[in-house]
Formats: C-alpha cells, sequence, structure tokens
C-alpha cells in the first residue's frame, strides 16, 4: 500500500503551485512534508486527497486512484481546522465517523478510547464552541483517526498546540505508525520532522528541492557544525580555512565547516590559547540543509 | 448505508431537533389554530356588547320601518332608541358614552330620507354602514312605491342576470373546473413562494455554514459533492415536508371541528386526478431546480452574512413567477403565458396554470417537464462544480467573477 506521485503539477492560472512533484510513500512510513506558507504543501495533500485534479501527472495508491470508494481507508486533518461549532463532539463523530463507513457503536467505542487517551472523556457531551482552540485540535484529529485509516494525512497537526499536547498527539501518531498507518505531514518546524520522520521531501515555492531519507540527507549533506564555549574571543575562526559559516552566541561561537576534518584542526588551533568549557562536533539540523538548498533564511 | 442517506438524515434530524424549527412551528401552529378560529375568536369578543343608537326623527315616520328593516337585515347587535330631545342633548350622550352614536332622520327635497350620523369617532365603520344600507334599503321601497312598484316587481329588478358561459372547443375546461383550477394555482403559487423563500435560503446557510466553519473540507473528502448537495436538498424538503404537515393537521382538524368542509373550501373535490398529477410533478422539480441554485449560491460565499446577498436574484425569479402567474390567470391563452411556460425557471408554475386551466397539448408538457428536468441537471453539474471549487475558496469578496474562479477550481 504504497503511494505515489508522479510528475504531479498543478496549475491555478498563471501560477504553479505544485510543480513536478515525484514522491515514493512506503507502507508504513512517516512521511515529512516540509516547507515554508505557500509552499504547495496544502495542494499535495489536495492533490492526493482528490479534492483537486493534478494539472498534470498521476497519483496512486497501491496503484489505484484515489476516489470516494477508499474514503473510509483514508484520514484527514486539514490545515483549515473546522467542525460544526454547534454539535455536540459526540454527534458530530457519529455523523463524520458514520460517512468514513463506520457504524454508531464502533464509533462510541472508539470516541470513548480517543478522549480517554487525550485526557478530555467529559467532552463528549460538549458543544465544539464550547472548547478551546486546542481541544478542538484534539477533536479534529480524532476525526481523522476514528475509523483507523491506513492511510492518514495531517496538514499541520501540531500547529497552536501547547508542549504538552503536542507530546500527547505525537505518541498518537507514533502508535498509529506503529500499528501500520502509512502518515503523511506537513509542517513548518523543522524538528517535528527530524524527530519523526524516516523520509521527508522539503518543498519551495512548488518544488522539492530535498527529498529522501533523513539519515542520507543529511550524510550527503557533508557539512557538520560545531560549536565552541569558550573564556576567549573565537572571532577569528569565522575566517579559519574550512569552515563556510560562523555565528557567534551568547558563550562562544557556533559554526558550520565543510567536512569532519576541519574540526580537528580548529581543536588544535584553539587548544592553548585559553579555558574551554564545550567543543562538540554536531550532526547539521534540517535546518541548515533547507538554508543550504533554498538559499534564504528559513521561519 | 449510503453516504447519501447519512448526509440527508443527518440533515434532517439536527433540524429538526434545532430549537428555532421548533419553536417556529410551534408558533405558526398556534397562528394557523387562531386562524380557522377566527370566527370563533371574534364572536367571544363581540358577544353580548349591543350597540345603542338614539335616534332623532324629524319626520316621526322613518323610526318604525327603520327598526324594522334592521331587523330583517338581521343585524342583532343594534338597539335603536327613539329620543325626543334636542342634538345637542343627544350629542351629550354620546360624548359621555350612554350611546354609541346618533342618527338624525329627515326629509330631504324629494320627501325621501336623509340621515346624519354622530359618533365620537367615525372610524368603525361597521355600525354606520348597516344603518346606511338598512336606510338605503327604506328609501328603495319608498321610492319604488311612489311609483306604484309592487315589492315582487323590486325583487325582480334586483335580481341578478342568469349568464352562463359555454366552452366550444371538445376539451375546454367548465367554468366550475377552471375555479378549481385557479383555486389550485393559488395553492401552488403560495406554497412555491413559502418553499423557496424559507427552506432555500435555510439551504444556502446550511451550506455557508458548512463553509465557514470548515468543516467542509473534511466532508468533501469523504463524501462526493453530489450526494452532499442533494442529501441536504432532500434532507431540507422532508423537513419542509414535516412542518406543513403538522401545520395542515392542525389547520383541518381545527376546520373539522369548526364544521368547515375544507375540500369545499379550496374546491379540490373535483379536480380531474391528472391535474394533482400534474401539481405534484411541477412543485417537486421547481423545489429541485431553486434548491439547487440556492445551494450553489451558498457554496459561494464564506461568511453566513453574505448568503442573502447571493440568494436575492433567484429570490426575485421566484417573485417573477408569482407576477406572471398573477397575470396569467386572467389570460392564460397569452402569448407571454405560453412562452414563459417554457422558461425552466416559470415552468413550475405557468405550464401548471395552463394545464390547469387550458387544454394543453401533451408535447407541450413533456418539452416543459424536459426542459425543466434539463434545467436541473445542468445547474447540478455546474452545481457540483462550484460546490466543490467554491468550498475551497476563502476569499472575501463575492462576485459572480468568483463563480468562473470556483469552476476553473476544479480543472485540471
Amino acid at each position: 500500500m504504497s503511494l505515489h506521485l508522479e510528475q504531479v503539477t498543478k496549475r491555478f492560472g498563471n501560477v504553479t503551485a505544485v510543480d513536478h512533484v515525484t514522491l515514493s510513500i512506503p507502507e508504513g512510513e512517516m512521511f515529512g512534508l516540509l516547507g515554508a506558507n505557500g509552499a504547495g504543501k496544502t495542494t499535495t495533500f489536495r492533490m492526493i486527497l482528490g479534492l483537486l485534479e493534478p494539472t498534470e501527472g498521476t497519483i496512486t495508491w497501491n496503484n489505484e486512484t484515489i476516489n470516494y470508494d477508499k474514503s473510509h481507508l483514508i484520514g484527514y486533518l486539514p490545515e483549515e481546522r473546522g467542525l460544526y461549532p454547534k454539535l455536540k463532539v459526540k454527534e458530530q463523530l457519529i455523523y463524520l465517523g458514520k460517512l468514513r463507513g463506520l457504524d454508531k457503536q464502533t464509533i462510541i467505542k472508539e470516541m470513548e478510547y480517543w478522549l480517554e487517551r487525550f485526557k478530555v472523556p467529559e467532552y463528549a457531551e460538549k458543544r465544539v464552541e464550547e472548547l478551546s482552540k486546542g481541544n478542538q485540535q484534539k477533536i479534529q484529529f480524532i476525526v481523522a483517526v476514528l475509523h483507523k485509516p491506513k492511510l492518514l494525512i495531517l496538514d499541520e497537526p501540531f500547529s497552536g498546540l501547547d508542549p504538552v499536547n503536542v507530546e500527547l498527539l505525537k505518541e498518537a501518531v507514533i502508535d498509529l505508525k506503529n500499528r501500520g498507518t502509512t502518515i503523511v505531514f506537513s509542517s513548518h518546524r523543522m524538528e517535528h520532522v527530524e524527530e519523526l520522520c524516516e523520509h521527508l521531501c522539503i518543498m519551495h515555492r512548488g518544488k522539492p528541492v530535498v527529498y529522501g531519507a533523513l539519515k542520507e540527507i543529511k550524510r550527503s549533506f557533508g557539512k557538520k557544525n560545531v560549536v565552541i564555549h569558550a573564556d576567549f574571543p573565537l572571532d577569528e575562526l569565522s575566517s579559519f580555512p574550512g569552515v563556510v559559516k560562523a555565528k557567534r552566541t551568547a558563550e562562544g561561537i557556533h559554526l558550520q565547516i565543510e567536512q569532519e576534518e576541519v574540526s580537528q584542526r580548529i581543536l588544535a588551533h584553539i587548544a592553548n590559547k585559553g579555558f574551554i568549557r564545550k567543543f562538540a562536533l554536531e550532526e547539521p539540523a534540517l535546518n541548515d540543509v533547507f538554508i543550504e538548498k533554498v538559499g534564504a533564511a528559513y521561519e | 448505508m449510503n453516504k447519501f442517506w447519512i448526509v440527508l438524515w443527518h440533515t434532517y434530524i439536527t433540524k429538526l431537533k434545532a430549537k428555532s424549527f421548533i419553536v417556529i412551528t410551534l408558533i405558526v401552529s398556534l397562528l394557523t389554530f387562531a386562524v380557522t378560529n377566527l370566527n370563533h375568536i371574534i364572536n367571544f369578543f363581540n358577544k353580548d356588547e349591543k350597540k345603542i343608537i338614539g335616534v332623532i326623527d324629524q319626520t316621526e315616520m322613518f323610526y318604525e320601518p327603520l327598526k324594522t328593516q334592521l331587523a330583517k337585515n338581521r343585524d342583532r347587535n343594534l338597539e335603536l332608541k327613539l329620543f325626543h330631545g334636542t342634538e345637542k342633548e343627544a350629542k351629550q350622550k354620546v360624548k359621555s358614552e350612554k350611546w354609541d352614536a346618533f342618527l338624525t332622520l329627515a326629509y330631504d327635497d324629494k320627501q325621501l330620507p336623509k340621515a346624519t350620523y354622530y359618533a365620537n369617532t367615525i372610524a368603525d365603520s361597521d355600525i354606520s354602514g348597516k344603518l346606511e344600507q338598512a336606510l338605503q334599503q327604506l328609501k328603495t321601497a319608498l321610492a319604488t312605491a311612489k311609483i306604484g312598484l309592487k315589492p315582487e316587481q323590486v325583487t325582480q329588478l334586483y335580481e341578478p342576470v342568469p349568464f352562463q358561459k359555454i366552452a366550444l372547443e371538445k376539451n375546454a375546461k367548465t367554468e366550475a373546473e377552471l375555479n378549481q383550477a385557479r383555486g389550485l394555482v393559488y395553492a401552488l403559487v403560495f406554497a412555491m413562494y413559502m418553499f423557496v423563500l424559507m427552506y432555500g435560503s435555510m439551504i444556502a446557510s446550511e451550506v455557508a455554514t458548512e463553509k465557514s466553519s470548515r468543516v467542509m473540507e473534511i466532508l468533501i473528502s469523504s463524501v462526493s459533492p453530489v450526494q452532499q448537495m442533494f442529501g441536504k436538498i432532500i434532507g431540507v424538503a422532508l423537513l419542509s415536508l414535516t412542518q406543513f404537515s403538522i401545520l395542515f393537521a392542525v389547520g383541518f382538524s381545527s376546520l373539522k371541528s369548526n364544521e368547515y368542509e375544507l375540500f369545499k373550501l379550496i374546491g379540490i373535490a373535483h379536480i380531474p386526478a391528472s391535474t394533482l398529477v400534474y401539481a405534484v410533478i411541477f412543485f417537486l422539480l421547481g423545489y429541485l431546480l431553486y434548491a439547487t441554485l440556492f445551494a450553489t449560491l451558498g457554496s459561494m460565499v464564506s461568511r453566513l452574512e453574505d448568503v442573502q446577498m447571493v440568494v436575492t436574484p433567484v429570490t426575485l425569479l421566484v417573485l417573477a413567477s408569482f407576477f406572471i402567474a398573477m397575470f396569467g390567470l386572467d389570460s392564460p391563452e397569452s402569448p407571454f403565458i405560453t412562452v414563459t411556460s417554457f422558461i425552466p425557471f416559470f415552468a413550475p408554475l405557468i405550464m401548471f396554470l395552463r394545464i390547469g386551466m387550458l387544454d394543453v397539448a401533451g408535447w407541450e408538457i413533456a418539452l416543459s417537464i424536459a426542459l425543466l428536468i434539463g434545467t436541473i441537471v445542468f445547474f447540478a453539474y455546474i452545481g457540483a462544480k462550484i460546490y466543490r471549487g467554491g468550498v475551497l475558496m476563502y476569499g472575501r469578496s463575492t462576485s459572480w467573477k468568483d463563480m468562473k474562479k470556483a469552476i476553473e477550481l476544479t480543472k485540471k
């Protein structure tokens, strides 16, 4: 049950929202789609769901196109959150669950499980408009996963949540993945993607600029980071051979180097100059990759 | 369960349980009950109230005949009192509300009665009207007696002319049938107008609510727009039928206890079955057409406040059919009516009007229905497209240009 996007392009008049995207998402994987606002993430999702028709290219899931016959296999958390404000949570879930092919008993059983899990069992009889935005989002998430979908699409699932709830939701997402759900999610938070995804794609103005396995991407990037905290000035290191970028921090300096070897030369160079509190060689952050590929600071 | 039925049932049940629906149904039921019992209510308030009218008869001739005439007319709640005082005293009695009014009777220059009516206000024309009528009859009797006519001859004079209309065409409607058809057309025009105004904008705002609350994106990812749109349209239709049945039951039972013959009242009893069938067909098709339009328009707006604005043109179309139908009731054969009976927006009312009142050829009816169904299918198709695109658009403006944009969104 893998999802394939083949040369998918979407144009709105003269604007190309998604430009020749080719992706392959294996079954049971968690796939991250990264990009700034307007990068084409939501449009890509809408095409996967069949809400929009691609201008060019094909999207197949398990070698078949996605249509309404398969809607019970697909869960969707839209970026524009929305529920019926006047309906009780229970009525809401029953209606939307039935539309995904569930019967009432199953819905109520699942609803109780999820409300319990999100520590809000008392919300079943409340109207959605009475809930806080973060809690509405939990309900929205339940709507997306109630019917145990095989393919789950989460558009910015963590935005607008406090850290405690982000953790709750993350655990739920990981659980679903372990149960075999294929999950595609978008975020503009690099750290969420780094934490959750094996594979990812960074989109920029509709084009995929980075695509592949997270480890692979970082390794092929080559560059590493060096973090130094010391009691003496380190400014001269910004012009040290092999240093690509330097950023002064409160306690020292943050360097990006071309290869790991450079770090050892830097260490040798500063070893006798004074007291060094910290010297660390770090893997590049996804953010570094993004900046490199897109050529602009992100966030 | 088929998703269409889920949408239909959900729409029906949530609307049915809504407080606003229950309250409105209750209020209208009470109103219906009140209207059908209007005569009881009026009698209740007017029961024992006898109006006392003082009469100054300067001729000393007309008082008794007038009293007799009033008794003949069965105006029992008027009590005349002969008064021999002055006008000033009489006025005083009216002012102090001992009398409701007083009347002075005198001769005019032809020795016939003339009268002046005094009351605190002359806003109530009920008493003065009855007095005037009785006096008029009295005057007629006197005048005709003067020229030597007998009362029977006078009755003859006022008898209406027997004027019978007979249609020569073989299948032309008889006078009775025409009256019934008129009644039915009135009923249909009224029902159509009510349905479209009340439930049409309900559909539009239902769609707009789903859109403004953004629940739409989840909905269209699980149900196709066509199923969703028609589930909603039929759900609201069922709701309206429920409401109408309640009101009808209230009205009917209350009329029955009032000993009215309801069917006689609207003249439904002798209408041919085919006409009734056509009434149902045209009503359903008309509802479908307008409901589809409303659903489409509802999907165009992002805010509930804008609903009224976009549905106005459609409401005007309904109003236009209403006026055309009113014109058509008097001259169903005019070319204008013939033409409009084929225009789908007007056809439900106008073609039905023609069927009820004229002998319309089968192919004309078939053509009109076919055009109507074609238009419904066309708008359902366009509507579903706009619906699908429109719900993904959250622009602030609402213009006809947006409609084009919405259709483009669903293209490749």
